[in-house]
């Protein structure tokens, strides 16, 4: 099978995946985020009174079909990079099957894309953040997610050369090292953004950021996971379908037998 | 079995799927599209617009919040 179909194959995997990530988020959020921006919401008119003109789009629009459009879509897009990349990693970074490296991927991708962004600039609900800032606010955001992007690209040429020269583990640990100082450096070099509002509640913030690590895992664990499987027979079938290549038994099995 | 020196269940031969550079279509393509994608879930009708009105911006903007985007 030529790499134009098999790479087609792949797209259409990665993004099948991030189409059931999507929903499974918009239900994620919908029972653990949508309660923290209605409090917010709450909040924000008790200190500013909203005007009496009717909302552009109602509420129960925004919390329905309007999130779960903005999950699909923002999971899909993720989803048919994500099986590029794996289309590119996969043979050259190590040599886990596919289902293993698509799970490395999902965690390494979590932690690139959401976390290491989130923790320099953690999400907001509705009311944190002040309306005049929003252009400098969104400006560093995307800037901090190019830096971790930026070095985890850099880890990763760094870790392989390492890996050659010192063995996988001490190899492996070079690379996770050099990411974390990479951007533990960009994190204290980016301006920080301090707009809490007074009087609101801690509890409140803390729920609403842990609900949006929460809709990132789902996404990542769904892409790793799902992907993962699709793609491993995917790519067995496109290189000739022996049956069986990979073993689906479990590693202990694997461990009694040699 | 101890000859054997990977073990099936995790490891395979270590071979690329295909060259880098028949990606590279399809890596600009995907980009591209994923990247315009994701402006307008996350940023469009907010510290930039494309549209007038913030119609998209109301309509996404949970999602947006949740996500960890700056919203307002
Ligand atoms: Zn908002």
């Amino acid at each position: 099978m030529d790499s134009q179909k098999l790479v087609r194959g792949l797209l259409i995997r990665g993004m099948l995946a991030g189409l059931v990530a999507g929903v499974l988020m918009w239900a994620f959020g919908l029972a653990i985020g949508e309660p923290q921006i209605r409090s917010a919401i709450a909040f924000e008119e008790s200190v500013s009174p909203p005007s009496d003109e009717a909302p552009l789009v109602s509420r129960s629009m925004q919390e329905t079909l309007g999130l779960l459009t903005g999950t699909i879509v923002y999971a899909v897009a993720i989803g048919g990079i994500f099986a590029l990349v794996f289309a590119g990693v996969y043979g050259r970074i190590g040599r886990a099957r596919p289902r293993v490296t698509a799970a490395t991927l999902g965690l390494a991708a979590f932690v690139v894309i959401a976390f290491v962004p989130f923790l320099k600039y953690p999400s907001n609900p509705p009311a944190v953040g002040l309306d005049e800032t929003i252009a400098f606010r969104t400006r560093v955001y995307f800037v901090m997610l190019l830096l971790s992007v930026v070095a985890a690209i850099a880890a990763v040429r760094l870790g392989r050369d390492a890996v050659k020269r010192l063995g996988a583990w001490n190899g492996a640990l070079v690379g996770v090292g050099g990411y974390l100082a990479l951007v533990v450096i960009a994190s204290l070099l980016m301006p920080a953004v301090k707009e809490m509002p007074e009087g609101f509640s801690p509890d409140v913030l803390w729920h609403f950021r842990l609900a949006t690590l929460g809709t990132h895992a789902v996404l990542y664990a769904t892409l790793g996971l799902a992907f993962g499987a699709l793609a491993e027979r995917w790519i067995t079938q496109a290189q000739g379908g022996a049956a069986g290549r990979y073993r689906t038994s479990s590693p202990s099995a694997g461990a009694l037998r040699s | 079995m101890s000859d054997t020196t990977l073990t099936p269940e995790v490891e395979a031969p270590s071979v690329p799927l295909m060259p880098l550079g028949d990606l590279i279509p399809y890596a600009l393509l995907t980009a591209l599209l994923a990247i315009m994608l994701l402006y307008f879930v996350g940023a469009e009708e907010g510290a930039t617009s494309v549209f007038p009105g913030m119609t998209l911006h109301e309509f996404v903007h949970d999602a947006r919040h949740l996500l960890g985007f700056p919203c307002h």
